[in-house]
């Protein structure tokens, strides 16, 4: 099963490298990883998508919270949350497509925030599954780029991870 | 107080109250050398090799429970330490690493001498720090000995660039007795509610065995180990890493389990309704097939560290916390429980454990005309009447010390289990007569094994550590030889060396005793001969029976129950060999 795993890491240099190596050296699945600061300039604040079986997400979370920097981390699968990600894509468009690309992009809620005469650029965030159901309904010679930030999430409710 | 860097790496190691470091100088150690040359509280020990320096501090520290410190410059003298950090690592051994690097500014433009320690070692260290600001280096080797030191220990390294250690740059230096760390906040007393169902469980056994490892000896915990079982009266199982937890000479020890472990303790294993594992991380040299392992049991499992709970094997009742204060609770409510152990059934469970043992899987040819490295063993126990220190490298020769030693307190014990690295034995022994001087310290090796590390003779000569070097010398890279024989058709690809040196020449020139023996007769004499020299270092080669494999055997992917006995005694002497 996918889980999307928050962590509230120490901002010190290497701490990225200590969950990347960990990841690797342990073969575990990665499909994101995020990092940025907080409001508080010492911690940072990491998302990471990841699936396995119940046994290796509880070994994923162990080994995790293992780390030295790691304060604290919630396995957002466990309990009801929001997820998004933040995709940019750029379409070659035709007189023919623009229409009904324009169209597509309103009924998925995305902007156009970028327009040549053959070009668009889509803005778009959502959970990762609308932003795949998205791009499958483009023509795949259309898309020229497709840049995504990666998951990240939040609990819904009173939930939350912070110190 | 204003001190240099340098001066502070050294007056943090003193107010830890560090007794030896391990090392070797270099370029950009040499303003920490300077330090050194400044006072005489903290004893430098010059080894050969860096590889050297961390298995001695790591012994240093299996030896006495304090942390070992090792001192190395950049490159080079950084890359020889890895394996002895990544040794402690695997087998959760406190150590402080100091190594050098190259200055800040010059930081990642390929200086010279220059690796990513931080980044080489980080897979092989529970924590390590590049230090940026000399303000905070006192506090950052406060962090470095407050997280090698508790929960499950292991090493860490402090990776020092050279102008942090600058003589002429001066700060104000305090030591900090306390560090709080808000991302690390290690276990100690175990949940209760868990505890007490633990012990429910342990009480309702019909046909128990508790399964003790290295935690019990890391976490000094062999006391309340001890009192426990011999209150239940249950059978007692030690892991490689566990012996001496409990004594190997009591009744209820049935000895070592695992791949070389006895018969009687891994088929109790796989006929155990209830098993209490305590500080043991369920290695595969020890579950054998994973698949089959102890069908019935219920597990309870004590560890300090999650991630070593259901790992491979699925518990019941997990206990996370420190072995001592969790072993004394345990006690205390099986005091104050109203249950008692199931007398009856307890007492036949004995009475098919004693079944198993009565096959005795440890018994090997004792009359044969070449020496065997079993008798080796059983004469070095004798003579130092099982109270000697017993460090080891890494092979047949590990394993019959771990048979035929019979260890019965912690800390005796020293050897690689988890990354088994030869090269291990000698510095390490040296490591442990440093600590304890007055102590019978030997090193049980092979010829292969103690080629790797056998510069350090001459350190033992430098520093006096009169140490009995046993080696066991079988002309083959025995471990690997009865694996080729078992599994490869006796295609003995590369596990002997056609030009193996004299020792007894090769210890002389660097300054020790050397003896050659290759008469069983002559074994014990020797053995005696060499340790009434109290005061030297004595290389005894031993000439041993070659064709000689270690039993019994868990074969790959075989499980406890399907252990590969000797045949019969003797039947392994005459054995044609290629
Ligand atoms: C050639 C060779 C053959 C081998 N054959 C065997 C064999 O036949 N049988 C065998 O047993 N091993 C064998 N080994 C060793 C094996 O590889 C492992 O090193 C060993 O089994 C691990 O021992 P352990 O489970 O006690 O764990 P250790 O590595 O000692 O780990 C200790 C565990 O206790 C925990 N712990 C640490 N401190 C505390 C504390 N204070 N409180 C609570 N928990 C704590 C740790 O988190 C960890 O989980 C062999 C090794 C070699 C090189
Ligand atoms: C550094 C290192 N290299 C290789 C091995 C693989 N290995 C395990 S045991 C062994 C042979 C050891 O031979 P020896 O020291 O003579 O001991 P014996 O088995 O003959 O008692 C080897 C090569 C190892 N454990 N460590
Ligand atoms: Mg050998």
């Amino acid at each position: 099963m996918r889980h999307i795993i928050s962590i509230l890491i120490e901002n010190e240099s290497g701490a990225l490298s200590r969950v990347a190596g960990l990841f690797s050296a342990r073969g575990y699945n990665i499909e994101s990883l995020t990092v940025a600061p907080t409001e508080d300039a010492s911690l940072s604040r990491m998302t990471l998508v990841t699936w396995g079986n119940d046994n290796i997400i509880e070994q994923i979370t162990k080994q995790l919270n293992k780390l030295i920097d790691v304060v604290k981390l919630i396995d957002l699968a466990e309990s009801a949350h929001i997820e998004r990600e933040l995709m940019l894509l750029k379409i070659r468009t035709t007189d023919l497509t623009r229409a009904e690309v324009k169209r597509v992009v309103e009924i998925f809620r995305g902007k156009i925030i970028d327009v040549t005469p053959t070009t668009y650029v889509v803005e778009m965030t959502g959970p990762s599954d609308k932003l795949d159901a998205f791009v499958k309904t483009l023509d795949e010679d259309s898309i020229i780029e497709v840049v995504r930030s990666g998951a990240t999430g939040i609990c819904r409710g009173e939930k939350g991870l912070h110190l | 107080m204003e001190l240099s860097g340098g001066e502070i790496v050294i007056q943090s190691l003193k107010d830890e109250g560090v007794e030896y470091i391990f090392g070797y100088p270099g370029g950009a150690v040499l303003h920490l050398y300077d330090a050194i040359f400044q006072q005489d509280a903290v004893k430098h020990i010059l080894v050969r090799h860096e590889q050297g320096a961390t298995h001695a501090a790591d012994a240093y520290a299996r030896a006495t429970g304090k942390p070992g410190v090792v001192l190395v410059t950049s490159g080079p003298g950084a890359t020889n330490a890895i394996t002895g950090i990544a040794t402690a690592y695997m087998d959760s051994i406190p150590m402080v690493i100091i190594s050098g690097q190259v200055p800040s500014p010059v930081i990642g433009s390929d200086a010279f001498q220059e690796v990513d320690m931080i980044g080489i070692s980080r897979p092989c260290v529970k924590h390590n720090f590049l230090v940026k600001d000399v303000t905070k280096l006192a506090e950052t080797i406060k962090k470095a000995f407050y997280v090698a030191t508790t929960g499950r220990p292991g090493p860490v390294v402090v990776d020092v660039p050279k102008d942090i250690t600058d003589p002429t740059i001066k700060v104000p230096y305090k030591y900090p007795k306390k560090i709080v760390m808000r991302s690390y906040n290690p276990a100690v007393t175990g949940h209760k509610g868990q505890i007490k169902k633990a012990v429910e469980l342990l009480l309702s056994a019909q046909r128990p065995i508790i399964y003790s490892g290295g935690g019990v000896i890391l976490g000094e915990a062999s006391r309340e180990l001890t009192e426990m079982t011999r209150l239940l009266g249950y059978p007692i199982t030690n892991t490689l890493m566990g012996l001496g937890g409990f004594p190997a000479t009591d009744r209820q020890f049935v000895g070592m389990l695992g791949m070389h472990g006895t018969y009687e303790a891994n088929m109790a294993m796989h006929e155990s309704d209830v098993i209490l594992a305590v500080g043991a991380r369920f290695d595969d040299r020890v579950t054998g097939k994973l698949a089959q392992f102890c069908p019935h049991a219920r597990i309870i499992h004590i560890d300090v560290d999650p991630a070593s709970i259901s790992k491979t094997v699925k518990v019941a009742i997990p206990i996370v916390g420190q072995v001592k204060p969790v072993l004394e609770q345990m006690l205390e409510f099986i005091r104050e429980s109203k249950k008692q152990p199931a007398k009856k059934a307890l007492a036949a469970w004995w009475e098919q454990i004693e079944q198993w043992r009565s096959i005795k899987c440890l018994d090997y040819d004792r009359d044969s005309a070449l020496i065997k490295p079993q008798f080796v063993v059983e004469q070095l126990y004798a003579v130092t009447q099982g109270d000697a220190f017993i460090t080891s490298d890494v092979g047949q020769h590990q394993m019959y010390a771990a048979q035929y030693y019979h260890f019965d307190k912690p800390r005796r014990w020293i050897n690689s289990g988890g990354l088994g690295t030869m090269g291990f034995g000698l510095p390490a022994a040296i490591g442990v007569k440093l600590a304890y001087p007055e102590a019978n310290v030997a090193c049980i090796t092979g010829e292969a094994s103690i080629q790797m590390c056998i510069q350090e003779l001459s350190t033992a000569l430098q520093y006096n550590t009169p140490v009995k070097i046993i080696n066991l010398n079988n002309r083959y890279m025995g471990m690997v030889r009865q694996w080729q024989e078992f599994s490869y058709e006796s295609r003995y690809s590369h596990s002997y060396m056609d030009t193996l040196p004299d020792f007894v020449k090769l210890a002389e020139a660097y300054g020790h005793v050397g003896m050659l023996v290759d008469k069983p007769e002559d074994v014990k004499p020797a053995l005696e001969e060499a340790f009434a020299l109290k005061d030297r270092t004595v290389f005894m080669d031993f000439i041993t029976d070659r064709t000689e494999n270690v039993y019994p055997m868990i074969e790959a992917g075989k499980a406890h129950h399907e252990m590969k006995l000797r045949v019969a005694p003797g039947t392994t002497t005459d054995r044609e060999l290629a």
